[in-house]
C-alpha cells in the first residue's frame, strides 16, 4: 500500500505541475516544477517524506533504466551526428569545460567575498 | 516463425531490464563508479538486436513504455533536494550563484560553438541543455524541437567528460576550493560527475549531488529565455 501512496503523490505532482506549467505557457517543462512543489510541500511538511521515499529512491537510483529507450533511439538519428561528428564531441568537450571553468570561479569567487566580509565584522 | 519468436514486447523489455542489471553489477563489481550502466547497455543492446536481426524501430516501439517513468522521476528529485536542505543552506549564495552563472554559460556556449562550427540547427537545440541532468534535458530538449535522442546521449557523454577529466582541470584552473570543485563537477556533469566527485571528499560530493537539480531548475528557465533574446 505504501508503494501506492507514495507512487500517488508523485503522479499527483507531476500533474499539479502540468497544469501550472500550461498555464505559464509551457515556459518551464511540467516535470520540473512538479518536482518544485514537491520540494515546498516538503519544506512545509504538507507531505511526510517517509510516504514517497521508497518509490522516489527506486526511481532516482534506477534512473538510468527509464532513458536506455531514449538513448537508444539514437540508431535512428546517427546520420544528423554522422554528418558532423567531430563538431558535435568539440561542443560537448568545449562547452562542458566553460561549464566547470565558470561554476568553480564563481563559487570561489563568492566564498572569498563572503569570508573578506564575515573577517571584516 | 524465429521471427515471430523474437518479435514481442516482453522480449525486448527483458533484455533492456536484464542487460542493465548486468551491467550494474559490472560497475559494483569493479568498483569503477565512472562505468555508467547506460554505457555499457547501449553497445550490448545493440549488438544484440543486431545478430538476431530485429529492427531497431520494434525495440523502440516495444520498451518506450519505459520512457513514461521519467517524468516520476524527476519529480522524485524533489525528495532528493530536501535531503540535501541543510547543504543548500550552508552553501546558499555560492551555490545559487554557480548555478545560475553555470546555466547561462552552458547554454551560451552551445548556442555560440555550434553557429561557429556550423553545426544544424536541431543539432543545437538538442544540445542546449545538455549540462543537466538526462530525464529533465530530455524534457527541455522536446519543449524547444531538439530531439531526446541525441540530447541524451550528449548529456551522458558530457556526464563522463566531466568526471574522467574534471578533476584534472580543476587543479589545471587553479581551483582548490571543494565547495567550487563540488559545484563545478555537479553543474557541468550531473550524475556521472557526481559519482567522480563523491569519491573526492564528501563536500565535493554533497555539493556536486545539489547541483544536479537546482541546474536542471535554471536551465530549464534559461534556455526558453536565451533563445527568446537571440
Amino acid at each position: 500500500m505504501d508503494i501506492i501512496i507514495g507512487f500517488g503523490i508523485l503522479i499527483g505532482f507531476w500533474a499539479a505541475g502540468e497544469c501550472l506549467s500550461v498555464l505559464m505557457g509551457h515556459f518551464v517543462p511540467g516535470s520540473v516544477l512538479g518536482m518544485l512543489l514537491l520540494f515546498v510541500a516538503l519544506m512545509l511538511k504538507w507531505v511526510k517524506p517517509q510516504h514517497i521515499e521508497k518509490v522516489a529512491h527506486f526511481l532516482t537510483r534506477n534512473m538510468t533504466i527509464f532513458f536506455i529507450p531514449t538513448v537508444m533511439g539514437i540508431m535512428d538519428q546517427w546520420g544528423i551526428i554522422r554528418v558532423n561528428w567531430l563538431g558535435w564531441l568539440a561542443v560537448i568537450v568545449l562547452t562542458t569545460i566553460c561549464v566547470m571553468a565558470a561554476t568553480g570561479y564563481t563559487v570561489q569567487w563568492t566564498d572569498c567575498l563572503l569570508r573578506k566580509k564575515g573577517g571584516s565584522k | 516463425m524465429m521471427r515471430e519468436l523474437l518479435m514481442n514486447q516482453p522480449l525486448m523489455l527483458a533484455l533492456t531490464i536484464g542487460v542493465y542489471i548486468l551491467a550494474v553489477r559490472i560497475r559494483t563489481r569493479s568498483g569503477i563508479m565512472l562505468l555508467n550502466p547506460m554505457l555499457i547497455s547501449m553497445p550490448v543492446i545493440i549488438t544484440i538486436l543486431w545478430i538476431c536481426r530485429i529492427p531497431a524501430q520494434h525495440y523502440l516501439q516495444s520498451t518506450s513504455m519505459l520512457s513514461f517513468m521519467l517524468g516520476p522521476c524527476v519529480v522524485a528529485l524533489g525528495l532528493t533536494l530536501y535531503e540535501q536542505r541543510l547543504t543548500i543552506r550552508q552553501y546558499l549564495v555560492p551555490i545559487l550563484s554557480a548555478v545560475l552563472v553555470g546555466s547561462v554559460v552552458g547554454v551560451l556556449s552551445v548556442v555560440a560553438l555550434c553557429r561557429w562550427l556550423g553545426l544544424d540547427q536541431m543539432m543545437g537545440l538538442s544540445l542546449e541543455p545538455k549540462s543537466v541532468t538526462v530525464p529533465i534535458a530530455m524534457e527541455i530538449s522536446k519543449g524547444i524541437g531538439g530531439n531526446t535522442s541525441i540530447t541524451a546521449i550528449s548529456v551522458a557523454l558530457c556526464g563522463l567528460f566531466g568526471g574522467i577529466f574534471g578533476p584534472a582541470i580543476m587543479k589545471i584552473l587553479h581551483v582548490k576550493n571543494p565547495i567550487a570543485v563540488g559545484a563545478a563537477i555537479g553543474s557541468a556533469s550531473h550524475g556521472i560527475g557526481t559519482a567522480r566527485a563523491m569519491e573526492l571528499g564528501a563536500i565535493e560530493g554533497a555539493v556536486s549531488g545539489l547541483c544536479i537539480a537546482l541546474m536542471g531548475v535554471a536551465t530549464s528557465v534559461m534556455v526558453p529565455i536565451i533563445n527568446a533574446l537571440l
